[in-house]
């Protein structure tokens, strides 16, 4: 297809030169870094990340008020939440694999959060609407030029948490409290307790399980990112970086030159972005076959496609 | 001079809040002024006022059918204009004036406000309560470069205007257009902007997925075209970074 990447400037793959953050990544420790690195060089002044109900818990001045309580609040839940500095960003660090509305925050950061530059973190879809918001700003008034830095992750799909609770309960035989980490990868789905015990489930399992919503999405690497990345096509412990717009160009190159990152040619490193490239297919052509499906979905009607 | 297009501004039932979004694009309004809009008539901001012939009118506000001064100035708004722009949640969707039942001082039998798309045919709308500076300006830009352009920016501007073209087929928005057309379409994805973009905070979002507050609904329609998966268009915003370029080279 040849557009599976998007557009990019730079592909690299990194990881954070420091050993604190090496300790709480999900893979590369690039999204806490980059954001540590923004925040401590005024590049943005606050980020929107996914923060677990713990943290959450204790910061309620940081995430939208919606009454929750919080004892009632699952483990592994995620909350939008704003964090300014980077031991706040390593208590929130890790890939949390069910659905945070980081969006939702965008507004509030401008407000009552105050933020003239704001870093926001997600899913591809949530750079499609950060992208959409900056050009169609309808209810965002101020709200676009405000976004300093906006950092994609790679997705192939997300659950959600009650299908995360159903996948590490029911199929993994674990409790929600005791995991330590979850992963994809190596065509599994890597549940790791807290006492060392690891759990593998077939992707196969997983699949029934996804939110539906995502199998209309045509990006697999976060295209619309500053700077995207993710874990696949790099090491273990190491993240495949995409350098795409000029703000990412900027900021990629301020962080290399202060030593945030070490980082390797990505034609030097195994899988490589053929892999990237495989993965991102499978997935633009499964949905984009799904979104086919619509059209004709049942006789003589079919179902609402957004895509103009 | 020659090359400007002549604007007017038509407001009918509405706050007025409209007006101010637009003056609250501060130099960029002035620069609009200076290079590409001739304004002709535009109520609180200048002293001409009535309806003139012109490119673009903008209408704010909802209209009365039981005010028959009201629905003259729209069809004559209609007739004198090559492109109607529905300007905020009021004029594209009725917004809180749909709550209206009559019997308010000192109009009491003004009871029925409909978005003006449901007398007149519109051409553009510009949702949100109130619409936002940016998009007031970015869609005044890109009109211009419609009506004036290259053929280049003739292109790009109806690729960026199109999905705010085709929104004027539906009058009718609220939450619930979020439950019909994108979560009982199985389309959300849970980004958020949704809930983001209501100027009431009728909307949280609950599991990934939004919960509205209907109650405090004022059907203004920003949540449903927020949504990036109400309306996309992947030739815009895929360039998003040239036409934000373009849209504030255009402003300096």
């Amino acid at each position: 297809m040849g557009a599976e990447l998007g557009k990019y400037k730079l592909a690299v793959s990194a990881r954070s030169a420091d050993k604190e953050v090496q300790k709480v990544a999900q893979d590369g420790g690039i999204v806490t870094s980059l954001f540590g690195f923004a925040l401590e060089t005024g590049i943005i002044e606050g980020a929107i990340v996914a923060a677990s109900k713990e943290w959450a818990a204790k910061n309620q001045d940081r995430i939208l008020m919606e009454n929750s309580n919080f004892e009632m609040a699952e483990p592994w839940r995620p909350y939008p939440a704003i964090v300014y500095n980077k031991a706040e960003l390593i208590a929130a660090a890790g890939t949390k694999y069910n659905i945070s509305p980081n969006v939702s925050l965008i507004k509030e950061a401008t407000r009552s959060f105050g933020l003239d530059k704001v870093g926001i973190v997600g899913t591809p879809c949530q750079m499609q609407a950060i992208r959409k918001l900056q050009l169609y700003p309808i209810g965002a008034r101020d709200v676009g030029a405000s976004i300093a830095l906006a950092v994609g992750i790679f997705c192939m799909e997300n659950f959600p948490y009650q299908s995360i609770l159903q996948l590490v309960e029911d199929h993994a035989a674990m409790k929600m409290e005791s995991v330590k980490k979850m992963e994809i990868g190596k065509g599994k789905f890597w549940v790791y307790g807290k006492r060392g015990q690891v759990v593998q489930l077939p992707l196969k399992v997983t699949h029934k399980y996804e939110q539906p919503g995502c199998h209309v999405c045509l990006d697999y690497v976060a295209n619309l990112g500053d700077i995207s990345t993710g874990s696949v096509g790099s090491p273990d412990g190491w993240s495949t970086v995409f350098v795409r717009s000029k703000i990412g160009d900027d900021v990629w190159a301020k962080a290399m030159a202060a030593g945030v990152f070490e980082t390797k040619a990505i034609e030097s490193v195994k899988p490589g972005l053929e892999l990237v490239t495989k993965l991102a297919n499978e997935k633009i052509t499964k949905n984009k076959a799904t979104v086919e499906a619509r059209k004709t979905f049942g006789v003589g009607k079919g179902l609402r496609i957004p895509y103009i | 001079m020659a090359d400007k297009i002549t604007v007017g501004y038509t407001h009918l039932s509405g706050c007025t809040g409209c007006t101010v979004a637009l003056a609250d694009n501060y130099a960029g309004l002035l620069t609009l002024l200076d290079r590409y809009v001739d304004l002709k008539y535009i109520p609180t901001l200048a002293d001409a006022r009535h309806v003139q012939k012109v490119d673009v009118s903008f209408i704010e506000g909802s209209v009365c059918i039981n005010d028959k001064l009201a629905v003259e100035e729209l069809k004559e708004t209609r007739e004198k204009s090559a492109v109607v722009v529905a300007l905020g949640g009021c004029a594209c969707y009725g917004n809180i004036t749909r709550f209206s039942r009559g019997g308010q001082q000192n109009q009491p039998a003004h009871e029925a406000y409909l978005p003006v798309g449901d007398v007149i045919k519109v051409d553009v709308f510009i949702p949100g309560c109130a619409p936002t500076p940016q998009l007031i300006r970015n869609v005044a830009v890109m009109a211009y470069l419609l009506l004036k352009g290259t053929k280049e920016q003739k292109d790009l501007a109806t690729l960026f205007l199109k999905p705010l073209m085709e929104a004027t087929e539906n009058t009718h928005a609220c939450f619930c257009e979020l439950m019909t057309k994108v979560i009982n379409q199985s389309l959300c994805m849970g980004c958020g902007s949704c809930a983001s973009s209501c100027p009431v905070n009728a909307i949280t979002m609950e599991y990934g997925k939004p919960q509205g507050e209907r109650d405090l609904c004022i059907k203004c329609g920003a949540c449903y075209n927020q949504c990036p998966r109400s309306w996309y268009s992947f030739d815009v915003v895929d360039n998003y970074e040239a036409i934000n370029e373009a849209i504030m080279a255009a402003l300096q």
